[in-house]
């Protein structure tokens, strides 16, 4: 199959390009919206704002999602901030300036059309969540206040406290709900997708099993969205939901849409480390913490002290300050405990490498608030930080107001995606892909606050258009969840849900989740090297035979089985790991959230390869223990020269 | 009318009519506690208080059908909530345990059902004037109205048992509004912090009054201070 | 530190139910309580048991997704905290737990643990939203919101929808759900157009899933893991007599 990608973005002008293309999109007569009929899978920023706004439009949506209601879907757990160009401080932002910080933070590898259509639409989405009852941060004159962000020189990040993810999210929501009520969206939580129907080339359906009776059903529609987020959990451990999962992705790649830029993932470098081996998730520590906090590790090996009862060494208040490394400041001089997410991420895991980490396996860094307690008093520090610090407190039992927070990197966000157009159209025509679902705008890294800009972006503004183009291009087709396509699909999803339970092995379905990201961590993680990636792939697919050999999954399919729902994910993350770890291999290089131990400059930092791999990779799959294909979209710099980053 | 109904069968609606019905008992509590104090300044001094009370009829039982309707709205609305609360957990807590152990806000059901059974025992027994030892009515004493409340008060409670009963209904009565003033206070929509500290405050201090106001009459009788 | 858990397991909506007991071993204090139940669940699985359903999903106390009754108290003992939140230092060597589902008519037992909250959706879709179509919307510094205005909506639109209000409340009243929606809409200029009609209809909605009232116990802003003031039922009051003198009919 040849693929040819078109990216169909505008060409002349760029600050025009958005409004020029709305031009000669085609547009559906608002009488015959009604006839047609769109899937959306996923309720977050992305989903639920696409939902809400096709349903004010008048097609009629069917939103699915797999939690128990739309409102909890993982962008309520975003702490930071939503960056928007609107200059409100007056100090020199512009739509080019946001667009320009957006590019060059990934690493110059973006597509630029789109990042410039984003940072002009992120004005919309304040006025838009103003609109909504968002209670955003207001200075006493009652206007918006701004704070500053990582990656930009001026301050355009709007925020709820640390909750502005939630606000959004419950802003989205409750638009969301009222198109329930109108019955405009029909809703059905408590719904997974666990394949997309094609017919003809075009995207014409999901099946989903419902998660309380265990039935497996067809979906059909003229349409369909995919807003259902990132592959972090191939991981295991990560800062996303237990839920959160590739597999609606997957199964639409395994459907022919290609997959972009699996290695990128983002490190944030402030989570509370790993306690054990029964940890589950992995919470994020507002990385505001390094504006204060200085971090270190003992220079002495012998000085590490653990939290297991039988570890030796001094506890941290007891090492002079002779006898710690302030490696940040030591390292990097001018930007010291304030260099970007991935560099900090990178430091620490040299520091444990050499051993001299800090928490459970030597896994940790101390973040040590003494200095600024000192500097600016114990109330000022509380005032600033202490919702993070009684966080961290009720987590870890520790107090850092009176010994160094412990932390260490944890994968975060995953820039990587489905491959879309400029339409946000995947190369299967009919399938749209929205937010962290889709590759199309971080790049190789993604600059804070932008992740809930992309997603509503998305979903408010750009999606109720271009959809609109493909609807009016295509016409009213009969949906009929009855065909033989739709038949054949569901039985195929029926005989792997038995096969699952079948197996009737004797591990469970989490050992073999920690098991593949334990591995993807240590090879695919915060620096790869060619030998660590070629040895994963080789022992991917052998605990892939083994989970198909001897999982457990308990119970049966006819009705709520947390077991089988678990299982189906992680069978997904086995093949998918695969493909992430084959695009880490290829990628000769060294960009954002991809490091390569083979391509760093003299001082140790990213050094990318603009010659050879300045494109999107967007891979083809060919089926389970086949090479997929690599298809390029090459990438071009018209505006933002690329450059080499430096925070020395 | 469909305004109306809805509003009596909305839970919020029926809170409403429980914390309306509340102040106007409040404030009837309060005012015959006042009025049956007198009886410390002296047996003359109460009986001319019962005296203009019993000599008007005419308002007399247009404030008893008020009170009467009151404490109907109120015990009507108990009910109804009561019933919809139960039947909004059909199945209990095998174990259950609080964050807040105060006890008044534990009570106000079955402290409410022993006011009730209090009144209807208080009505017979100094209204209608059941009781052993001879209840002296209201007469026409040449040609002066004259009643014998005082008298009736000092009869009434020489009958220990009485009087403790008296003094834990108002015991139960104090709680029942240490929380039930406040709490409608909250019904009715002031939730004002500011205001709310205030609330609190004098949702105590009534409850406190009425039940030391209220018991000092029994207890005096009984330490022998009134005879 | 080893502890034995009483567990409701309740097989679907019809299933009668019962407590089974369960020894979770070598329990470390560093663990969050759900991640004692997946070391049990663990456990389960591998013998070709089903695990004890529960819901969870973020796991880091925003999602609202995680909560059952601990000991006779949603999300546990320890106050402002959810379940996923609970750290086994909480508890001691050889303590006894006994683990219930949220108990409440509106909102019926699905599987072990797992209840159905789709109640507080419907409360929401009555009416707990400001109608702003996509693309309609001025500028967002045009209405001026006073800080303490702005402070307050905030602190009431905080509620994270996880039902602990309503399984702490001995009436299983949903009114601080219901009062915090209503009273982060109602003090925003923005919400101003549509206040009366929301209240009017989203205490219709609450009525009709069978919640109770409101006694002003103060047991829900205790259990709330987000501190959701009991005020918000207040203002909810205030709305909704107003409501009934504003004349509109729904």
């Amino acid at each position: 199959m040849s693929i040819e990608l078109k990216s169909n973005a505008p060409t002349g002008p760029i600050d025009s390009a958005w409004s020029r293309h709305k031009f000669d999109i085609k547009v559906v007569n608002p009488a015959n919206k009604r006839k047609y009929t769109v899937i959306v899978v996923g309720t977050g920023l992305a989903g639920a704002s696409a939902a809400a706004t096709l349903g004010e439009l008048g097609y009629n949506v069917q939103n699915f999602c797999f939690q128990d209601s739309p409102r909890r879907a993982h962008s309520i757990a975003a702490q930071g901030g939503i960056n928007a160009a609107k200059n409100y401080q007056n100090d020199g932002d512009s739509v080019y300036r946001l667009f320009y910080d957006t590019v060059k933070g990934g690493d110059f590898r973006s597509r630029e059309s789109n990042v410039y259509r984003l940072a002009e639409l992120s004005v919309n989405i304040i006025d838009q969540a103003a609109a909504q009852g968002v209670p955003f941060a207001r200075e006493y004159g009652g206007l918006l206040a701004n704070r500053s962000f990582g990656g930009s020189l001026v301050s355009r990040t709007f925020y709820a406290r640390g909750q502005t993810g939630q606000q959004l999210l419950l802003g989205a929501y409750s638009g969301h709900a009222a198109q329930v009520a109108a019955g405009n969206i029909t809703m059905f939580p408590r719904h997974e997708m666990l394949d997309l129907v094609t017919i003809d080339g075009h995207a014409r359906g999901i099946i989903t099993r419902d998660l309380i009776s265990g039935e497996i059903k067809s979906y059909a529609a003229d349409a369909v969205i995919l807003a259902t987020g990132g592959y972090g959990n191939v991981f295991y451990l990560s800062t996303n939901a237990m839920g959160s999962n590739v597999t609606a992705a997957w199964r639409a790649a395994k459907r022919g849409a290609l997959f972009a830029n699996p290695c990128y993932t983002q490190i944030h470098p402030t989570c509370i480390p790993v306690s054990g081996d029964h940890q589950s998730k992995l919470t994020l520590m507002s990385e505001s913490l390094r504006n204060d906090g200085r971090v270190w590790v003992p220079k002495d090996a012998k000085d590490c002290w653990n939290n297991d009862k039988a570890a030796v060494g001094r506890h941290p208040s007891q090492i002079p300050d002779e006898d710690r490394d302030y490696y940040l400041e030591r390292r990097y001089p001018t930007f010291g405990n304030l260099v970007p997410r991935d560099v900090a991420s990178r430091a620490a895991k040299l520091s444990c490498d050499e051993g001299r980490g800090v928490a459970f396996n030597g896994r940790g860094v101390y973040l040590d608030f003494k200095e600024a307690i000192g500097r600016l008093g114990q109330e000022e520090v509380a005032a600033r930080y202490g919702n993070l610090f009684e966080m961290y407190e009720r987590i870890t039992g520790a107090n850092p107001y009176t010994e160094p927070m412990r932390i260490y990197p944890a994968i975060h966000y995953t820039m990587g995606g489905l491959w879309v157009d400029y339409n946000l159209q995947s190369n299967t025509p009919g399938l749209f892909v929205l937010g962290e679902a889709n590759f199309s705008d971080h790049g190789a890294n993604r600059l804070g606050a932008s992740a809930l800009m992309q997603g509503l972006a998305d979903g408010y503004f750009v999606i109720p258009y271009t959809l609109g183009h493909y609807l009016a291009e295509v016409g009213p087709r009969k949906n009929d969840a009855e065909s033989s396509e739709f038949k054949g699909t569901e039985e195929t999803v029926k005989g792997r849900v038995n096969k699952l339970l079948n197996v009737k092995g004797k591990r469970s379905v989490d050992s073999f989740h920690r098991e593949l990201g334990h591995l993807m961590w240590e090879k695919c993680g915060m620096a790869r090297t060619k030998e660590g990636l070629e040895e994963a792939l080789e022992r991917i697919p052998a605990i892939r035979d083994e989970f198909w050999n001897n999982v457990s999954v308990p119970g049966d399919g006819a009705d709520l089985n947390q077991s089988l729902e678990k299982a189906g994910r992680v069978a997904d993350f086995l093949e998918f790991a695969e493909l992430k770890v084959g695009d880490a291999l290829h990628r000769e290089e060294s960009c954002g959230g991809h490091f390569r131990l083979e391509h760093q400059t003299e001082e140790g930092e990213a050094k990318r390869n603009d010659d050879d791999f300045a494109y999107v990779a967007a891979w083809q799959f060919n089926g389970v223990d086949k090479k997929p294909t690599l298809h390029k979209e090459p990438l071009e710099f018209d505006h933002v020269k690329p450059s080499q980053r430096s925070y020395k | 009318m469909s305004w109306l109904s809805r509003f009596l069968r909305s839970t919020i609606g029926q809170k409403i009519v429980m914390a309306a019905s509340g102040l106007m008992l409040v404030g009837f509590v309060l005012a015959h506690m006042v009025g049956n104090l007198q009886i410390f300044i002296g047996a003359d001094a109460l009986n001319t208080y019962a005296a203009m009370m019993q000599g008007n009829q005419g308002p007399l039982w247009v404030a008893r059908l008020g009170l009467l309707g009151a404490i109907g709205a109120h015990i009507w609305s108990a009910v109804k909530l009561t019933i919809a609360a139960k039947g909004a957990r059909p199945v209990a807590y095998k174990k259950r345990s609080w964050f807040d152990e105060r006890y008044a806000v534990r009570t106000m059901r079955v402290g409410g059902m022993i006011v009730g059974a209090f009144i209807v025992f208080h009505l017979l027994h100094f209204t209608v004037g059941y009781f052993e030892g001879g209840f002296q009515h209201c007469a026409d004493i040449n040609g002066v109205f004259t009643c014998f409340a005082y008298q009736n008060v000092i009869g009434g409670f020489a009958n220990p048992l009485v009087g403790v009963f008296y003094i834990v209904a108002q015991v139960f009565l104090g709680l029942h509004l240490t929380h039930g003033v406040w709490s409608m206070t909250r019904t009715l929509g002031f939730g004002n912090p500011r205001f709310d500290l205030i609330a609190r405050k004098v949702a105590m201090v009534v409850g406190l009054i009425i039940t030391i106001g209220n018991c000092s009459i029994p207890v005096a009788v009984m330490a022998g201070y009134l005879n | 530190m080893n502890l034995k858990l009483h567990v409701w397991r309740q097989k679907g909506p019809k299933d009668k139910g019962r407590f089974e007991t369960y020894d979770a071993t070598d329990v470390l204090e560093d663990m969050s309580f759900l991640e004692m139940l997946d070391v049990v669940n663990d456990g389960l699985e591998a013998e070709g048991r089903e695990p004890i359903a529960f819901e969870s999903d973020c796991r880091e106390g925003i999602c609202g997704a995680c909560g059952c009754m601990i000991n006779g108290q949603p999300h546990g003992h320890k106050a402002r905290t959810t379940t996923c939140q609970l750290h086994m230092r909480e508890f001691s060597d050889g303590d006894e737990i006994v683990i219930e589902p949220f108990r409440a008519k509106a909102f019926p037992v699905i599987k072990d643990l797992v209840v159905d909250r789709s109640s507080f959706d419907r409360i929401i879709q009555s009416g707990g939203f400001i109608t702003a179509r996509s693309g309609s919307a001025p500028d967002a510094n045009a209405i001026p919101v006073a800080k303490v205005e702005a402070d307050r909506a905030f602190d009431a639109a905080t509620c994270i929808g996880c039902g602990a209000c309503v399984a702490s409340c001995p009436n299983a009243s949903a009114m601080l759900f219901t009062g915090a929606k209503i009273t982060h809409l109602g003090l925003l200029p923005q919400g101003q157009p549509e206040r009366y009609l929301r209240v009017d209809k989203m205490v219709s909605q609450m009525d009709s899933e069978d919640f109770g009232h409101c006694g002003n116990f103060g047991e829900c802003t205790l259990a709330c893991p987000k501190s959701i003031s009991l005020d918000v039922i207040a203002q909810m009051n205030t709305d909704y007599i107003t409501a009934q003198f504003k004349g509109r009919d729904i």
